[in-house]
């Protein structure tokens, strides 16, 4: 088995394995798994770099037509080392933040699970196989999300993250399958291949916009983006590794995947561009609206992946650098910075920002990794979110004619950005410390390992530029662009007007970052912003869906047994009436007076009892005449040459009425058949309906024609090899015989049943 | 002969669903039963009926007369009657059972298993609807 298959079984089998250990060892265990898993990856690098593109097989179905199957291209490598890196880091943080905590274990096999799950979508090179690891980690995500179940709040952000990343997996599904069937296979590399037959297919925009649903839901865009704040809900390490650097970033890693297969396609392009710059733009104005800085993350999360989202839209090449270097760049610097914010949320007990101050005297390692990363998200130089911003203007500058409102509207995002930036680290850690409900001090060494190894790689990425093109930016760009590009990082790019924009930028950051006491409130109070979002959209439809639910089983199990019953005649009858209707008429058995012969008789006095049964007043009368209806039937069966029916239904008729007669002495026999008129019509009209049904088939049945082999067989060989010569006596004891045993052992069971209850009916015994 | 058959096994099961759409108890086994005899009569005529010569095989023949009844049916039927007999003594006992129980024989007075909102929570007492026992059961 190749090593890219066997490090997603690996995977697995060791998240199985913390399951089964003490709670710190699972921690250790599943660092030292993503390490290795990562290490496994990155020894691929030099490979992918030069070209070569590893690929395994894995699932295939071939009997469903699903190929299967796994690649490791520069995108999903560059994935699967973020995946494992910073997993390894969550981990160690993880065991530490959550120490002592019951739910520590689980949380870590779930984190295990959902890290494997992340490499298999991303590696895997089959549309079906990618939707189900896609899946995997959104139930991942549904229970990490409510790790803290006992909370209703969790319980909900869980339910929602679920019902809208869930949602945009049907419509992903859905628009996978529709690319498979134009494509005419499930490889996502044969896709591509295939791209004319899958762009003339007649269903090709809805399957692509099926799959941007899918990708925005999952990614938060602009109108889903409501569910990735509530996501906070979840433990802090959580939040950082699905709800910013990974998990999130699938929606965009979908759309870059299959960038080359709808590149060239306008509304692509547009939707996309359009799309990422909206979500983009409500992140940042959403951003400042926080004081709770999980919640501020979270926003500023949701403008990075509209960001992503708008770079992959812009169609030159350029964008597409730009998108890889800004998904490495936010990936370094909202990781470190979440695992920050869950360290003073940790130590000091409290994560307002606005009741923050000064931490940084008492926690300086903890000041000096928010720096570096709040530095990087600032996009100020020597680090790598410096290159990215830059690129990032560059790419909206060459946009075409949209650029002037990219550059306008990208310019107010970057700013909120800076300002963002500078309240989670000047102001959380420098100037006046403020009272806080613990003492706050350093961390343990796990916790802190990850936020300063992460703000480094953001400092050291940003001064080996050509390293980082070279190994991991620009076979991830070759990826995306289907094609080999030249991509070329640079940090300093001489005085130009994207360095100017760049300088704008900060120092408009700067005055937001001193505004921002006030900023806050004042948008706080525009209620208007909660009151017409999609989070209101969502709550509808759900309670619509839920009441909508209760009437539906209201009105079909609504408890009462006669409406069980005319429904299930009713329905029985129409639905056979209708087929006949359909599938075409029969005709009717020639009829004459002057055939009947005298048997007719016994079915006259069939048709009296029961006219006599259904009129009764009292029930010992319907009894009665129901055994009139019974001895009628018994003639009938000798009369048509069934003597051993005749006598057999003769018995049990006169013992069952005996019974009934008898049982009546305990029953209430006078009650009166007390339904009212209408109810007597309406159930009338059901009964007359079903025995026209009955009457109906039984004709049809009788017009077709008559196979006597059965009969015939049983009759030829009742004597010569059963020896006997009463041939319905035979089929029962001889050629049936097993039947009749087994009818024997029911009319035994039944005899059992009834001495029971009637001995403890007798002895007055209720329960 | 098919058609006025065929017509009155319709009243038959006609009868039996007007009498299993009543609200009390005794009355639904009485249109159970119908129901059940309504069956046995459908087998019967779908095998065919014709004249009254019963499927025997005569001595020193091998096979019953050609104008002899459908044997099939008649087997089929002949295990419906007794299972239909035990299945009717069975839910006598039932009712029976739910009179003493419960107090009622009508389904929609039975609260016990799915309690109404406003309905009281205890089951209604059960009348004495029974004999003292003459003898202890062992």
């Amino acid at each position: 088995m190749s090593g890219i298959a066997l490090a997603l079984l690996v995977g697995a089998g060791g998240s199985a394995a913390m399951a089964f250990v003490p709670a710190r060892l699972a921690a250790w265990l599943g660092a030292g798994l993503a390490a290795s898993l990562c290490a496994f990856y990155a020894a691929h690098l030099g490979a992918v770099s030069t070209g070569a593109v590893p690929a395994a097989a894995f699932w295939g179905v071939p009997a469903l037509d699903i190929a299967g199957g796994l690649r490791l291209d520069g995108l999903a490598l560059l994935f699967a080392l973020l995946i494992t890196g910073i997993g390894a880091l969550v981990f160690l943080y993880a065991g530490s933040y959550m120490a002592g905590d019951a739910r520590l274990r689980r949380l870590l096999v779930m984190l295990g699970l959902f890290m494997t799950a992340m490499l298999g979508a991303v590696t895997a090179d089959d549309a079906i196989l990618l939707f189900i690891f896609w899946e995997l980690t959104s139930l991942a995500s549904f229970f990490l999300v409510g790790t803290n179940h006992q909370s209703p709040a969790a319980r909900k952000a869980a339910l929602q993250a679920l019902l809208v990343t869930g949602g945009g997996g049907l419509a992903l599904l859905a628009g996978l399958v529709l690319v498979a069937i134009a494509a005419g296979t499930t490889s996502i590399s044969g896709m591509i291949a295939a791209a004319p037959a899958v762009l003339a297919h007649p269903a090709a925009e809805p399957a692509m916009l099926l799959v941007i649903a899918g990708a925005f839901a999952k990614s938060a865009q602009v109108p889903f983006h409501f569910w990735l704040p509530n996501a906070m809900a979840a433990p802090t390490p959580v939040s950082a590794y699905l709800h910013s650097a990974t998990m999130v970033k699938l929606g965009v890693y979908l759309l870059a995947r299959f960038n080359p297969l709808y590149q060239g396609v306008a509304l692509w392009h547009e939707l996309l561009m359009w799309a990422g710059l909206a979500t983009a733009a409500t992140g940042a104005l959403l951003a400042l609206r926080e004081t709770d800085l999980k919640r501020v993350l979270a926003h500023t999360t949701v403008t990075g992946l509209g960001t992503l989202v708008m770079l992959i839209g812009i169609a030159p090449e350029l964008s597409a650098t730009a998108a890889v270097t800004f998904l490495l760049v936010h990936a370094f610097y909202k990781a470190a910075l979440f695992l920050v914010v869950g360290i003073v949320d940790h130590e000091t007990g409290s994560r307002d920002g606005a009741a923050l101050g000064g931490l940084g005297r008492a926690m300086p390692l903890t000041a000096v990794a928010a720096g570096l990363a709040a530095f990087s998200m600032a996009g100020l130089p020597p680090f790598v979110g410096f290159v990215a911003k830059e690129l990032l203007y560059e790419a909206k500058l060459g946009a075409g004619p949209a650029s002037d409102v990219l550059i306008v509207l990208g310019f107010l995002i970057n700013a909120s950005m800076v300002a963002v930036a500078g309240v989670l680290s000047l102001r959380l850690f420098l100037g006046a410390s403020r009272p806080t409900p613990e003492t706050p001090h350093d961390p343990h060494w796990a916790m802190i390992a990850g936020p300063v190894l992460l703000a480094l790689l953001g400092l050291a990425a940003g001064s080996m530029p050509a390293l980082v093109a070279d190994l991991v930016v620009e076979p991830a760009v070759r990826a995306i662009l289907g094609r080999p590009v030249a991509v070329t990082l640079k940090l300093w790019h001489g005085f130009n007007l994207v360095l100017a924009l760049s300088a704008a930028t900060v120092l408009l950051g700067v005055v937001l970052f001193l505004a921002w006491e006030r900023i806050v409130p004042g948008l706080r109070r525009a209620e208007a912003i909660d009151r017409f979002g999609p989070a209101r959209f969502y709550e509808r439809l759900l309670a619509g869906t839920i009441s909508l639910a209760e009437r539906c089983t209201g009105l079909v199990q609504h408890g009462h047994l006669h409406g069980y019953i005319a429904t299930l005649f009713a329905a029985t009858a129409i639905a056979l009436l209708g087929t006949l209707a359909v599938r075409g008429g029969f005709d009717a058995p020639a009829f004459a007076f002057g055939a009947l012969d005298p048997r007719a008789l016994a079915l006259v006095a069939i048709v009296v009892g029961v006219l006599a049964t259904v009129l009764a007043r009292s029930v010992l009368v319907a009894v009665m005449a129901m055994g009139l209806v019974g001895f009628a039937v018994s003639l009938l069966f000798l009369l048509f040459g069934a003597p051993d029916v005749a006598f057999t239904q003769f018995a049990v008729e006169t013992l069952l009425v005996v019974i009934l007669a008898a049982a009546l002495v305990i029953l209430p026999i006078a009650t009166r058949d007390d339904r009212a008129p209408r109810r007597k019509l309406a159930d009338a009209a059901v009964a007359i309906l079903a025995g026209a049904a009955v009457t109906a088939v039984l004709l049809a049945v009788l017009a077709t024609p008559f196979d006597p082999r059965l009969g015939a067989w049983f009759g030829a060989n009742s004597y010569p090899a059963a020896h006997g010569r009463n041939v319905v006596n035979v089929i029962l004891v001889d050629f049936r015989a097993l039947d009749t045993l087994g009818e024997i052992m029911v009319l035994a069971i039944a005899a059992f049943a009834v001495v029971a209850l009637l001995r403890r009916a007798r002895t007055g015994d209720a329960r | 002969m098919e058609l006025p058959f065929a017509l009155a096994i319709g009243v038959l099961v006609a009868g039996a669903v007007y009498m299993l759409l009543a609200r009390d108890l005794p009355r639904m086994l009485v249109g159970f039963v119908l129901l059940g005899t309504a069956a046995n009569l459908l087998i019967l005529l779908a095998g065919r009926v014709g004249g009254m010569t019963p499927p025997l095989v005569a001595a020193g023949m091998a096979a019953p007369g050609a104008d002899a009844a459908n044997p099939l049916p008649q087997a089929l039927i002949l295990t419906a009657i007794v299972i239909g007999f035990g299945l009717a003594a069975f839910a006598l006992m039932l009712i029976v059972k739910a009179r003493a129980v419960l107090g009622t024989v009508r389904p929609d007075e039975m609260a016990a298993a799915e309690p109404r909102a406003g309905a009281v929570s205890s089951p209604p007492t059960p009348p004495r609807a029974l004999p003292p026992p003459r003898r202890e059961a062992a």
